[in-house]
């Protein structure tokens, strides 16, 4: 009951108001200009060395995955698609394996559905990911399901605080 | 569903599937993105440095950051937070049987609330999987990504596919073991694989922010 026993060290980084208004702030994004940090400091009502140093620390304890320009992987060329597998249960450790030993399946998530399997297949041509998803089926004697994006509404994540 | 499942499978090959509108990268672009791919560095001015490295001025780097944010290229130059550090523990894709005629109108709409970060247009493959509309939702409670799918239940009640007199093989679809649910949410329950896309230093192939 008592905090004594808490052996886990909890090193949760407290967020004061700067850092929620700055974490709100910058998701939306940085104004593309020579001194951007001093720009940002303008609007919130502090100084650029400060604003550098919240960075920082957002960063370094993790609550702040990237910071920097976002690359739309798909303007380099290459193919991507979502694909999903029915795995029966007993097999799932067993076609996780297999599956995910293909360096071309760069995220693979298990979700609560009779697809229960999902993953992306990020290669450098659209024949390749048809080739994966053959040498999937053969290793698993299973039926990839095949999502390509076919329209794009939107991607972006905005997590206020 | 063994017996049908193959249907799906040539289906799915016949589809268009997402090969890039690759822009032809100068050398000098290429250079910009492999020393940035991992992030702005955090100094006052960090287009200056990016200038020197590149052996250009900074008014040209502007410039060309201006143009990748027109192009696409850069999606946005921004923060990108960790979920589960904000207590955003919870993520829903949701997955809507859309009539086809109103996807694409009601694919922006879901596309602009708040709490969507993905929306995508996909194929469906029936019977197995009737689903077009994907939108991935994310929340601090199971309760606030429920919610969320009733608010997008909500925007698409009148457009969604009702297919419960469908018939497949012959048989009333409510006869067989296939699903003729008009949404659904699946919830990951496990991360099996997570890696980044990045830009190879040899050749320019691919990176950035998963977008498929």
């Amino acid at each position: 009951m008592s905090s004594v026993n808490t052996t886990k060290v909890n090193e949760e980084y407290q967020l004061d108001k700067l850092d929620k208004t700055l974490i709100n702030l910058l998701q939306h994004g940085l104004p593309v200009c020579r001194s951007p940090f001093a720009a940002i400091a303008d609007e919130v009502d502090s100084t650029e060395a400060i604003v550098i140093e919240k960075i920082e620390n957002l960063l370094s304890h993790k609550i702040l995955s990237r910071f920097g320009p976002m690359y739309d992987a798909a303007c380099f060329g290459g193919a991507f698609t979502l694909s999903a597998l029915a795995v029966p249960e007993e097999r799932f450790e067993e076609v996780t394996k297999t599956v995910n030993k293909f360096e071309q399946i760069a995220h693979n998530y298990k979700r609560n559905n009779k697809f229960n399997m999902w993953f992306v297949i990020a290669t450098e041509s659209q024949q390749e990911i048809d080739e994966v998803i053959d040498e999937i089926e053969q290793e698993t004697q299973l039926n990839v399901l095949n999502t390509p994006k076919l329209e794009e509404f939107y991607v972006g994540l905005y997590l206020p605080v | 569903m063994s017996a049908s499942i193959s249907q799906y499978k040539s289906h799915a090959k016949a589809q268009p599937v997402t090969v890039s509108k690759k822009p032809e990268l100068s050398e000098l672009q290429r250079q910009y993105i492999l020393l940035t791919q991992n992030g702005l560095p955090l100094i006052p001015k960090p287009y200056d440095w990016l200038a020197t490295e590149l052996n250009i001025s900074v008014e040209e780097v502007l410039a060309m950051t201006d143009q990748f944010l027109k192009s696409g290229v850069i999606r946005r130059i921004a923060a990108v937070p960790n979920h589960y550090k904000l207590g955003y523990k919870f993520n829903g894709m949701t997955v809507w049987d859309v009539k086809d005629e109103h996807a694409s109108k009601f694919g922006n709409a879901v596309g602009k609330l708040p709490f969507v970060s993905h929306c995508y247009l996909r194929p469906r493959h029936l019977p197995q999987w009737n689903y077009n509309l994907f939108a991935m939702v994310h929340g601090k409670t199971p309760e606030e990504i429920d919610k969320y799918r009733d608010q997008i239940k909500d925007l698409l009640v009148d457009v969604l596919q009702d297919r419960s007199k469908e018939e497949i093989d012959g048989k009333p679809r409510a006869d067989t073991n296939i699903n003729i649910k008009t949404n659904d949410m699946l919830i990951s329950t496990q991360i099996l694989k997570k890696t980044g896309l990045r830009l190879k230093k040899q050749d320019s192939q691919k990176d950035g922010e998963q977008n498929v």
